[in-house]
């Protein structure tokens, strides 16, 4: 498939309104404005099978339908760039890019759930990008493309960049409102979702950037031409983000029926594994997602697919691992993340995560016993399922699917007294000298 | 308190635990940082100043480096929330900084994709150089090193961000001479983010 979102990336200009409008920028806004209603586009969006991008999957269509149009609050959008998911990196491409694309999806999605203000939430480490972005909102609203009276039409339009400030938990979108608000980056208890409850208490729709930026091509294409493009319910391009000890690591846009072995082996793609070394495992959606081995890499890189397989899509951010990868030492370096990361509200995570972190870094360290094993699965099943938002399923998968794949690891660092599996980019200090 | 006999709580992690930052000099904004304040506050619903915290804290630490009690305290009068708001968020997020950090803070990358790359090695160089451990800043007041958890460019790995802006494809064998280059010409010796590079 030919790159659709990403098609002009590499340009140098790509960036600005100018080069936006000379390749069809800014028409699917003129048409959802001129020639829907809201609800069309609304029913347009359900009809093209989009799901969010930001990694549970779910129907964007479906999602918008169930803002409450009844009630008087105002309504928002709040655009989730937070993108702080180990291992994903593809709104970074399109927000830095692509500004506009993102830009006009929000004010499509506005116009559907009639919002008059979207917020694009965008992690603090984003500076550069915020600035891209910033700039690129000052020139749509000189060109009368946001604001007030959009395109004539009547319609009113702000988009606003607002900076976190390094939270990973500010992904999940209750605790994105919440940061949103001026407060900690904490969940809230669902339901009442936010599509009913939301930013300020008004009826709020959450969507990924990747998510946004698509729902101007299905407004200009057409639903139908957007599900053809992939396998059944998994239609659209998509981006994957794939890391790690690949030749050529980057974000590739492809159709949802390519396989996970050909983004990984592919020659277009990433090329295989780096030279002298074979692959190990593959954690096919960011961080918090079941490992793949290597023989379950012909499923398709689909949501379906990949649950087929055993595991998630989610942000499709995939982490490819070869045979110089410690599975004990992957597990405490990801533990570490969750631990750092644990937002703090719901105990069984906060004093969990800090507990499945102290059990692996002392099996790394060689000082583990047979039964810190059996406890590190006893405290995971204890955390996971326990807590308010996703977080606690997240943080445990790491060392669940460790276990469950790569026990003999485990066993032979707790009867060699060492890391059996030492590699040459680790730390040359022992675990836990700083 | 410990959460279990054989897994005792030491002195280095509990979340619950309160630190009162410094007060400080006296802290007012700049007439300049403030009319950016106002302008931000437009942003929101006018009885959502709150949400305008966040932006005012960077704006602290633009201005000042860092952020103390009397800050807080001025950024809790003019948005019209308690100081112990502001104080909540700032204790939460890990890019405001409570105490003096060095010219540059370098948040090197340490997650997954970037260790496998080799960031576990860039930590220790920076180390070894500087003579000081992760969360510390040199005798000289230039630098500060943070162990960060992923930044969002794993294709680039490892990643060091220096300040806002960013360093990509570090190798340990790089760090002599961008600790150098850092400084002698500031962040203008930096590579910057990949996609930024592309334009040229």
């Amino acid at each position: 498939m030919e790159p659709i979102i990403t098609k002009y990336v590499r340009e140098p200009n790509s960036y600005t309104l100018d080069f936006y409008l000379q390749h069809g920028g800014y028409e699917s806004l003129r048409k959802a404005l001129g020639t829907h209603t809201p609800d069309q586009i609304v029913e347009m969006v359900k009809a093209s099978g989009l799901r969010g991008r930001g990694g549970a999957g779910f129907p964007t269509g479906m999602k918008w339908q169930f803002v409450d149009k009844k009630s008087e609050k105002p309504r928002y959008i709040a655009c989730n760039a937070d993108e702080s998911e180990p291992g994903t990196f593809k709104d970074h491409v399109i927000m830095e890019r692509n500004p506009h694309l993102l830009i006009e999806g929000c004010a499509i999605a506005c116009y559907a759930i009639g919002a008059k203000v979207a917020y694009i939430y965008i992690r603090g480490e984003f500076y550069h990008v915020q600035q891209v972005l910033e700039n690129a909102i000052a020139e749509a609203r000189a060109k009368g493309y946001l604001g007030k009276n959009v395109l004539g039409t009547g319609f009113d339009c702000e988009v606003y960049v607002h900076r976190g400030a390094g939270a990973y938990e500010a992904g999940e979108e209750t605790a994105l409102l919440e940061s949103l608000e001026g407060k900690r980056a904490q969940p809230r208890n669902k339901p009442p979702f936010p599509a009913v409850y939301g930013l300020y208490g008004c009826p709020t729709a959450v969507n990924n950037v990747e998510t946004l930026a698509n729902v101007p091509l299905i407004v200009q294409h057409g639903p139908e031409w957007f599900a053809a493009l992939g396998p059944e319910k998994n239609g659209g391009p998509k981006l994957y983000s794939i890391s790690g000890h690949v030749k050529r690591p980057g974000v590739y846009e492809a159709s949802m029926d390519i396989t996970l072995k050909e983004l990984i082996f592919g020659e277009q793609y990433c090329q295989g594994m780096r030279d002298g070394h074979t692959l190990k495992a593959v954690i096919p959606g960011g961080s918090s997602v079941p490992i793949l081995l290597p023989d379950q890499l012909d499923t398709q890189a689909s949501f379906d697919g990949v649950v087929k397989a055993g595991s998630m899509l989610g942000s499709a951010g995939a982490i490819v691992l070869d045979d110089t990868t410690c599975m004990v030492w992957l597990a405490e370096n990801l533990l570490h993340f969750y631990r750092h990361e644990s937002c703090g509200k719901c105990t069984p995570c906060r004093e969990g995560t800090d507990w499945l972190f102290k059990l692996l870094r002392k099996i790394e360290s060689g000082q583990g016993s047979m039964r810190d094993i059996d406890l590190l699965s006893s405290v995971a099943t204890n955390v996971g399922g326990k807590t308010l938002c996703a977080f606690g399923d997240a943080a445990v998968t790491p060392v669940l699917t460790t276990i469950k794949h790569f026990r003999h690891e485990y066993e032979a660092h707790v009867r060699e007294g060492r890391c059996t599996c030492p590699a040459d980019w680790r730390a040359r200090q022992p675990v836990g000298a700083h | 308190m410990s959460f279990h006999p054989k897994m005792a709580y030491d002195a280095t992690f509990h979340k619950s635990t309160r630190t009162l930052a410094d007060n400080g000099p006296v802290f007012t904004f700049t007439p300049e940082n403030r009319a950016r304040l106002d302008e931000i506050v437009t942003r929101y619903p006018a009885d959502r100043s709150r949400s305008a915290v966040l932006p005012a804290l960077f704006l602290v630490q633009h201005q000042q480096g860092y952020i103390t009690g009397h800050a807080m305290r001025h950024v809790a009068e003019i948005l019209k929330v308690t100081p112990a708001d502001v104080e909540d968020v700032v204790t939460y997020y890990t890019m405001f900084y409570t105490k003096p950090v060095g010219t540059f803070v370098l948040s090197v990358c340490r997650t997954l994709s970037c260790a496998v790359n080799g960031a576990e090695r860039v930590v220790e160089e920076i180390c070894n150089h500087l003579h000081i451990k992760p969360g510390q800043t040199d005798a000289s007041g230039t630098f500060t090193l943070i162990e960060a958890e992923c930044l969002g460019a794993c294709d680039r790995a490892p990643v060091i961000m220096v300040n806002d802006a960013w360093q990509e494809l570090q190798r340990p064998e790089d760090i002599p001479a961008l600790l150098e280059n850092l400084r002698q010409h500031g962040e203008a010796a930096l590579t910057g983010c990949h996609h930024v590079i592309e334009k040229k």
